[in-house]
């Protein structure tokens, strides 16, 4: 068998430095959980659907599964393992734990750098709203409901706040 | 779910991109938001020999004013469009159907040249560039040409553009004063496909409307200039206009496809549907003018 083409990445992962060498045809997720060890970030659907492989990228959110680890080089990545670390996410943690928004947790990762992007955006204005903007992250366990409560308070703590 | 092996080129000047368009031209796929390219390799319904990816080409993110048109370069994302004051104020159609692509997260890295350069039938984007007038700027190392978004879109996923070429930006014509941009679609669920829509503009000048253009979403293998529902709608009043009417023409334009999504009977109601929000948009367009 052929050796497999590779890429050198320089970039940033939560705040650290990264210098890797990886195949040019690995996905972004497969490199940050199998490579960095970061395995917050969930393979669902690995065709972009599901949203279990949400990240921030250069300061927006984006499905690993749908970049390619090569494209990480000279980027700013953060997983859900940095956001929780830096304490971004802790309003709208607490809020899941108070409504049960999560069961197994696979989608919460995904749901809670999607929820936090949206907040920053002004684009929950009403439930419909939440459930728009929520509407590419799948969960297979609460039925929605409670997650969009959680939202739902975390909008309405900061426009009272 | 895994893509196959290729070679992977990122190319940091145009002059290396279109070289390695020579080179590989039909071997070569190009790598820009990736939202649609990703999930081909993944599904292995591609397997092309390069991937190019013109992410770190320089000068390809704007949107500018140039003469009357907006332009917008390669690597405009979906959700540049979603937040440019420009496209705000001069070609609002395009914020308007921009919302309806996808999610948040694939509108963050989609672009509108990759959208359009892939030529999905059921994609939002191809069908207001098409009512809009626009242009398309096709670059290659034979230089550089222009063609209109009616030449360009040619069936399902077949465009105009050559192997050696590439979309480095589309132009869209300026909104005039008073002119309206409407568009609605029909689908399942938020961001999901369409299953049928319309971008339409127009001036409204009280009852009468002029410089109409309209065009259909997701009923036939590339967006469909709605010529016959556009004549209807500058020859007869609105007050007079009805949504059967209308979704008529609508319908006369194309033969409307099945598919196991929806059946042409189905996409056919859509249209009745659409027809009647437009009116209604239409009309209270009409009323803001004279209030």
């Amino acid at each position: 068998m052929s050796a497999e083409e590779t890429v050198l990445v320089v970039c940033t992962v939560n705040g650290e430095a990264v210098r890797e060498t990886v195949p040019a045809r690995l996905s972004l997720v497969d490199f940050l959980r199998e490579q960095l060890g970061l395995t917050g970030t969930h393979v669902g659907c690995e065709h972009g659907i599901c949203g279990a492989c949400t990240i921030v990228y250069d300061g927006r959110t984006a499905r690993a599964c749908l970049m390619l680890a090569a494209q990480a080089h000279g980027a700013v990545i953060e997983t859900i393992e940095g956001a929780a670390a830096s304490g971004r996410l802790r309003e709208l943690q607490e809020s899941f734990y108070a409504h049960a928004a999560l069961q197994c947790g696979f989608c919460t990762p995904g749901m809670l750098l999607t929820a936090a992007e949206a907040l920053t955006d002004g684009t929950c204005g009403d439930r419909q709203a939440i459930r728009d903007a929520l509407s590419g992250n799948y969960c297979r366990c609460t039925g929605y409901h409670a997650i969009v409560d959680a939202v739902e308070d975390v909008r309405k703590a900061r426009s009272d706040g | 779910m895994k893509c196959p092996a290729f070679a992977y080129a990122r190319p940091e000047s145009e002059e290396e991109l279109l070289a390695l368009l020579d080179r590989h031209g039909d071997d070569a796929r190009i790598l820009a938001g990736g939202q649609s390219l990703m999930p081909m390799l993944a599904m292995r319904l591609a397997a092309p020999a390069v991937v190019i990816d013109i992410n770190a080409l320089p000068g390809l993110g704007e949107i500018v004013i140039e003469g009357d048109d907006l332009k917008i370069g390669a690597l405009v994302r979906h959700a540049d469009l979603e937040r440019s004051p420009l496209v705000e104020q001069y070609t609002p159609l395009l914020k308007q159907a921009v919302v309806h692509v996808a999610h948040r997260g694939i509108r963050n890295r989609g672009t509108l040249c990759g959208s359009l350069a892939l030529a999905d039938p059921a994609a939002e984007m191809p069908c207001p560039v098409l009512a809009l007038g626009g242009t398309m700027v096709l670059r290659s190392s034979r230089g550089e040409r222009e063609i209109t978004a009616g030449d360009f879109f040619q069936g399902i996923y077949t465009t105009a553009l050559e192997p050696d070429e590439y979309l480095a930006a589309v132009r869209v014509p300026i909104a005039h004063p008073g002119e309206h941009h409407l568009f609605h679609e029909i689908a399942r669920r938020r961001g999901d496909y369409a299953l049928a829509g319309v971008a339409m503009r127009a001036v409204c000048d009280g009852e009468k409307l002029t410089n109409v253009s309209a065009a259909l979403l997701a009923v036939s293998d590339r967006p469909v200039l709605a010529r016959k529902a556009a004549a209807l709608v500058r020859t007869c009043d609105l007050g007079r206009l009805s949504a059967d009417d209308l979704a008529a023409a609508f319908c006369e334009e194309v033969e409307i496809g099945s598919s196991y999504q929806a059946s042409a009977a189905v996409r056919r109601h859509y249209l009745r549907t659409i027809a009647a929000r437009l009116l209604q948009d239409l009309q209270a367009s009409a009323e803001e003018v004279v209030s």
